[in-house]
Order: C-alpha cells, then sequence, then structure tokens
C-alpha cells in the first residue's frame, strides 16, 4: 500500500488502535487535517485553545491508562500545547503529541510560525521526535507510542514539518507490529535480593505503614496493592496522584499524607519504623522539611524509574521494577517466610494510630449560614454515590475534593499533581467523559481557575459531553488567599477577583445550563438535580465561605508532626510510642 | 569528587543538547564534555567531567540513564582508566626565554608545533591535572591563548564500553 505522509500519519493512529485526536488545525497541519476528513475511524474532537486539547487528552488518558493523543499546527499552535505537556510529564501520563513544523527547507530561517517544537519541549517531555524524512513517519510513530506508554510513561513529541506531510509524495506503508529500541530498556521484575530484604524487613517492623503513589494507579496495581495491605494488615496512606489506587473506604487506609494530609496519616509516617513506599516519588508537598522526614524509619522503595529511588530522601532497599510485578514478589516472598507478623505489635501500633484518628482533623463548623465547600464535596459524594470520576483543578477546592470525596478505585481521581495546573479540569473532565460516556463526571473548580479554561465550555457543548462542572466561588484565589493570610500577616496581595463574570449567564450563552447556589440548603437539590440531566453540562455555581482554609497544613519548612490542625490540640510530643 | 562520565549515545541530531539540557535544568555543574562520532557511525561517544557529592553523581548518572538516547555510559571513576586531555598553548616569547620554555615543553612531553620569531604554539596532552600544572609554570603575562579539548577517558585492560 502507497500513502502519502498525512495518510501515513493517520493510518498510523488507525493502527495503534487510537480513538480520540485532540487538536486544533493550522497552516502547517492542513495536509494532516485533509486526511483527518477522508476517513471515519480515528474522531476528531476540535477544542477551543491547544491548552484545552493536551488537557483533554491528558484526562481521557488518566480515565482509561490509554495514552491521549494530540495534533496542533506549529508556532503557537505548538507553544499554547507546552503546558498541558509538562502537565503530563509531571504526572507520568502517557501522551503522544504531534505538532506540525514549517517546511523543512524553511527551518531556521524565523519562518512564520515557526518555533523550535523540539528544543521548547526537551524538558518537560519523555522524548521528542524531528520526522526528517516522509519514509521514517510510520516507525517514529510507532516509537512514539512505545516511549509513551512503556516504564514510566510520559509524554511524547513528534514534529512533522509540512513538506514531510505533502499530498504528492507516495511510499509504501508497513506499520512496525513490534519495536525494539537498542537505548531503551524499561525495568520489570525486582531483583530478587531486594525483595528478600524488604520481605524480612516487613516482618520485622514494629510500626511499619504503606505509602503509595500514583505510579501504582498507573501500573495498574490496584489489586495487588489491596491484597498485599490485607495479607500484612498494616495501615495505608497514599498520596494526591495515588488516591482510589486503595479504597478510600476501607479500615486500613488512613488517609492522604502530606502538606494537607490527614494527622493520623502525617503522626504515622513520622512515628514509623518502616515504610514501604509503592509507586510514589517523596516529593515535596508529601515529605516537608527534608532532614526531618521520616527520623524513625527506615525505607523500602519500589519504583519503576530508577531515578526517583534515593533522589530526596535516602532509601534502605531499592526495588526496581513494575509495581504490579514487584507487589506479586513480594506477596510471594511473604508466603514462603518462615516467620510470620507480630500481632502483638500490630495491635499497639493500630491503638496509636487510632488514637491520631481520635483528633478528627478533617471536621469543620457545619453549623452555618455560609455554605462550606467541605459540606458540598461531601454532599457530591453521597449524590454519585462515590462512583463518579472527579477531576479537578488546582488550590483549594482541589485539596478538599481530595480530602472529602472517599475514591474506592483508581483512575476515578483525576488532578495535575506534579504542575499545579490552573485550568486543567474542565479540558479533562470532557476527555474522561469521551471515555466513559455513561459514566457521572463532575469536575470540582474554583472561580479563578475555571476561567483559566472557560472556552471549553464551548467544545463541551459541540461533542456532547454532559459534565458537571461544581464551582466553588468565593471570589478569592482561595489557596493563595490562605498562604497570605498564614504567612503574609493576611496582606491579600491580587488574591480577590473584584470583577467575575456571571457565570450561570456565561454557562447559558456557551448553551449549557446554569445553577447559582447561595444557601446551604439548597446544595444538595441543586447536585441531584445537575446528575439528574443526563443529557446537559450543568454549571452549579456554588458560592461557598469566602475564607475558609484548609485544613490540616503542613506549612513551609516544617515536618509531618508539625501539622496546623482547625482546632489546636495539646501539642505532640515527638515520640509518644517507645 | 570529581567524575569522567563516559557516555555512548545515539548520533541524532539534538542529542547534545538533551545532555546539556539534562546539566542545566537540574543545576548539575559540568565541567567539561567532549563529543565525537565512534568506529560505529550511529553512536557518539561524549565524555563528561563534572563534579558533585556521591549523592549527586548518582542522581546525574541516573538521568543521563533516563535519557531515550543514551545507549550505555560508565563512571570511570570506578574503574581503573586512563584520562587524556589535549592542549594548545599560543605563547608570547622574547629571545632570552626561548630556550628555557623549549626545556619546560620537554619535561611535561609536549611539542612545539608553530613557531614565529615572537610567538610558540605548544601541544600537549595528558591528564587535566598535568595541564593545569604546565600553566601555571608558564608566566602569565606571556599566554596568548589556551584551547583545551576536555577531558577523554578510557578504562584499562579488555573491557570496554560497548555495544
Amino acid at each position: 500500500m502507497e500513502l502519502n505522509g498525512a495518510q501515513i500519519v493517520i493510518q498510523s493512529l488507525k493502527d495503534e488502535g487510537v480513538e480520540y485526536i485532540f487538536g486544533y488545525p493550522g497552516g502547517a497541519v492542513l495536509h494532516l487535517y485533509d486526511a483527518l476528513f477522508q476517513q471515519d475511524d480515528v474522531k476528531h474532537i476540535l477544542v477551543r485553545h491547544e491548552q484545552g486539547a493536551t488537557h483533554a487528552a491528558d484526562g481521557y488518558a488518566r480515565a482509561t491508562g490509554k495514552p491521549g493523543v494530540v495534533l496542533v499546527t506549529s508556532g503557537p499552535g505548538a507553544t499554547n500545547a507546552v503546558t498541558g505537556i509538562a502537565t503530563a510529564y509531571m504526572d507520568s501520563i502517557p501522551m503522544v503529541v504531534i505538532s506540525g513544523q514549517v517546511p523543512s527547507a524553511v527551518i531556521g530561517s524565523d519562518a512564520f510560525q515557526e518555533v523550535d517544537m523540539v528544543g521548547i519541549t526537551r524538558p518537560c517531555v519523555k522524548h521528542n521526535f524531528l520526522v526528517s524524512d516522509v519514509t521514517k513517519i510510520a516507525e517514529t510513530i510507532k516509537k512514539a507510542f512505545y516511549v509513551a506508554t512503556s516504564g514510566r510513561p510520559g509524554p511524547v513529541v513528534i514534529d512533522i514539518p509540512k513538506d514531510i506531510t505533502a499530498p504528492n509524495v507516495k511510499v509504501p506503508y508497513n506499520y512496525p507490529k513490534k519495536i525494539e529500541m537498542r537505548s531503551y530498556h524499561p525495568a520489570t521484575q525486582g531483583n530478587k535480593g531486594q525483595i528478600k530484604k524488604a520481605v524480612e524487613l516487613l516482618l520485622s517492623a514494629q510500626r511499619p505503614v504503606i505509602y503509595a503513589g500514583g505510579g501504582v494507579v498507573l501500573g495498574e496495581g490496584s489489586q495487588e496493592l489491596i491484597e498485599l495491605a490485607h495479607t500484612l494488615g498494616y495501615p495505608v496512606t497514599q498520596t494526591l496522584m495515588g488516591l482510589g489506587a486503595f479504597p478510600s473506604t476501607d479500615k486500613q487506609f488512613i488517609g492522604m499524607l502530606g502538606m494537607h494530609g490527614t494527622y493520623e496519616a502525617n503522626m504515622t509516617m513520622h512515628e514509623s519504623d518502616l515504610i514501604l513506599a509503592i509507586g510514589a516519588r517523596f516529593d515535596d508537598r508529601v515529605t516537608g522539611k527534608l532532614d526531618m522526614f521520616c527520623p524513625y524509619a527506615k525505607i523500602i522503595h519500589v519504583d519503576i524509574d530508577p531515578a526517583s529511588i534515593s533522589k530526596t530522601v535516602r532509601v534502605d532497599v531499592p526495588i526496581v521494577g513494575e509495581v504490579k510485578l514487584v507487589i506479586r514478589q513480594l506477596l510471594d516472598g511473604l508466603k514462603d517466610a518462615k516467620y510470620k507478623i507480630d500481632k502483638k505489635s500490630s495491635e499497639t501500633w493500630w491503638q496509636q494510630i487510632n488514637q491520631w484518628r481520635g483528633v478528627e482533623c478533617l471536621e469543620y463548623d457545619r453549623n452555618t449560614r455560609t455554605i462550606k465547600p467541605q459540606f458540598v464535596i461531601e454532599q457530591l459524594y453521597q449524590v454519585t454515590k462515590g462512583e463518579a470520576f472527579v477531576t479537578s483543578d488546582v488550590g483549594q477546592h482541589q485539596m478538599w475534593a481530595a480530602q472529602y470525596y472517599p475514591f474506592d478505585k483508581p483512575r476515578r481521581w483525576i488532578n495535575s499533581g506534579g504542575l499545579g495546573t490552573m485550568g486543567f479540569g474542565l479540558p479533562a473532565a470532557i476527555g474522561v467523559k469521551l471515555a466513559h460516556p455513561n459514566a457521572d463526571v463532575a469536575c470540582v473548580t474554583g472561580d479563578a481557575s475555571i476561567q483559566m479554561c472557560i472556552q471549553e465550555l464551548s467544545t463541551a457543548l459541540q461533542y456532547k459531553t454532559p459534565v458537571k462542572i461544581i464551582n466553588l466561588n468565593n471570589s478569592y484565589l482561595g489557596m493563595v488567599r490562605q498562604w497570605q493570610e498564614f504567612s503574609y500577616e493576611s496582606r491579600y496581595s491580587h488574591s480577590y477577583m473584584e470583577t467575575i463574570p456571571d457565570f450561570v449567564k456565561l454557562a447559558e450563552a456557551y448553551g449549557h445550563v446554569g445553577i447559582r447556589v447561595e444557601n446551604p440548603d439548597d446544595v444538595r437539590g441543586a447536585l441531584e438535580q445537575a446528575f439528574a440531566m443526563k443529557d446537559r453540562t450543568v454549571f452549579l455555581d456554588i458560592l461557598t465561605d469566602r475564607t475558609e482554609n484548609v485544613y490540616p497544613m503542613i506549612e513551609a519548612g516544617k515536618a509531618h508532626h508539625e501539622m496546623k490542625l482547625r482546632v489546636a490540640i495539646g501539642t505532640t510530643t515527638d515520640r509518644e510510642l517507645s | 569528587m570529581r567524575h569522567i562520565i563516559a557516555i555512548l549515545i545515539e548520533n541524532e541530531a539534538g542529542a547534545l543538547s538533551r545532555v546539556a539540557g539534562l546539566f542545566s535544568a537540574r543545576g548539575y555543574n559540568i565541567e567539561s564534555l567532549t563529543v565525537a562520532p565512534t568506529e560505529d557511525a550511529s553512536l557518539s561517544r561524549m565524555t563528561l567531567v563534572t563534579r558533585g557529592s556521591e549523592d549527586i553523581v548518582e542522581q546525574i548518572i541516573k538521568q543521563l540513564n533516563k535519557l531515550i538516547d543514551v545507549v550505555k555510559l560508565i563512571d570511570l571513576q570506578e574503574t581503573v582508566h586512563i584520562e587524556r586531555e589535549l592542549m594548545l598553548v599560543k605563547i608570547k616569547t622574547v629571545d632570552k626565554v626561548r630556550d628555557e620554555l623549549r626545556s619546560v615543553v620537554d619535561i611535561f612531553r609536549g611539542k612545539i608545533i608553530d613557531v614565529t620569531p615572537t610567538s610558540y604554539v605548544v601541544e600537549m596532552t595528558g591528564t587535566s591535572e598535568k595541564l593545569d600544572a604546565f600553566i601555571a609554570t608558564v608566566d602569565k603575562n606571556s599566554i596568548i591563548e589556551v584551547v583545551r579539548s576536555g577531558a577523554t577517558g578510557i578504562s584499562r585492560g579488555e573491557k570496554g564500553l560497548h555495544l
């Protein structure tokens, strides 16, 4: 079969099983768009801004585990996509971004809409390619999908000069079934010696804790994690990215850890003598002050990326491998082990943890006439029966969603954890809804974040993706305001928006339903009404308590046991146990 | 501590910038970096000299290995190895010091490869330390220019860095 470059790109995507491609046309990709027009297998979603394309593809990828695919033109199309590429990179999301480039002959001449896409994206992609020959397109696309989805996943950019996709040059087409790269061999099984050491430590620990991250979601290791945790009977805490990998309603779950983690999770980490870290990367929002991090603990770290191990915190037993396989190895090791878990010390440890739980760090004032944002999330959980896919933007609302919506399944909680990209939530929700048309999809957002990609309301109408937008509207850049309250003596420098659009009218202008909620008693009804409208995108503009803060909080430079709680309790002693 | 890292990398456009970009993005220190094709035209070999604590060098090696284009690498510091750097120095010469300079060049086993009535160009190879020592010996004011290749290195014995 002989095809031209543009047809090869589209045919390769078909052969790769691509269902949706999120994009925006422009000069350098017109040949590609013409080839897209002449087929129906790969469905194109026309966004309203290239950032929206990358976030929508990202949401699709997070909700399915399949790579998200993006098509943008050269120059501004490419640079607009960069924020979304960096977002996917920081959270290790598989994505393939095809960008048009000016014709080969004028590359480097500052041609119209020229930008060095390979250079600009180098620090925020897993890998990138500039295709220099029409005969290399198919192989390059195969490599891109392989690299993006294997090992530690990540975004891959393919930059294609316009002449390479020209209609008049036809070459034989062959999409490779498999690809080998001599320079790329992702790890699989963990080292046996290390597994043995880990099993010994796990069985001899007095105050153990499992600290699981987004790698468990990405590596499809949820079932294995549950089995391991239940076998050991140890407490499990999860990072913001890991939520859902272990059921939040399981009695062994002690909440999220880190800056806005629960009191019990952070105290358990601080007092622990053994941490089993799985698919987590000891990020600064998790560790707090590094030299005070888990002072009594030995650390076992399971990760597919060797560079994640001992990067910020030195670990005692590093295990490089796929989480799914390594946990299986650990389970086998535990089965064969000569001695068993010390039930008695385990009981003492749980007693201590339950004492910390008793602090009820997530309690808030429920008897107010203002709408508490936490209450909205609790109601959202009840109305959706905990089954919704929830995307979020970035800020206070993101933390409340993470704290008050207990996720029981992986891939249900979709947010920008690493880069912290405002504007992520709405386009991501559109991507999720395309992947799961029959599921409830909610975008928990704030009045500031939602305005960063609000134009995608138009995309939501065109492609009939009825998502529910839960806008926790407090007129502030809430998290900035909170930091200014705590650290800058309440000098609210430019964190208040004096003019906010009428979101109800705005939603209506975009062809959707808008509902404003101003009274706590109306929250439940409005949510039920919104989710009952199965085929409509509904924008719930919920006016919440303007000065509510996210608690608990570990402020910058503090350690896990130095949390700021809503209600101050007696100073925790460093070593209550021993 | 100083480490010499030898890297085999796919000989493709942009490979050098991936390595250089990694160092600037992550704030690692590069003392010198040399790159040239090998006997296999599809591979380039880089020699990179860096300084850092053991933790940092461990991260550098992991991050380099993570680059998709990097095929193989070795920290020469961990093996018995030979290090060589090439240096060319142009030195202003006046009659009375020409002989003396020649004997210093001999002591350092260098060569004078260009002579004019007022200047020498000296070629010298050796460890970076030896080249530093030569520079320190020559009168500073007489040096017109110095060009150094950056260190290259190879391990001793039969084993080598190849595919």
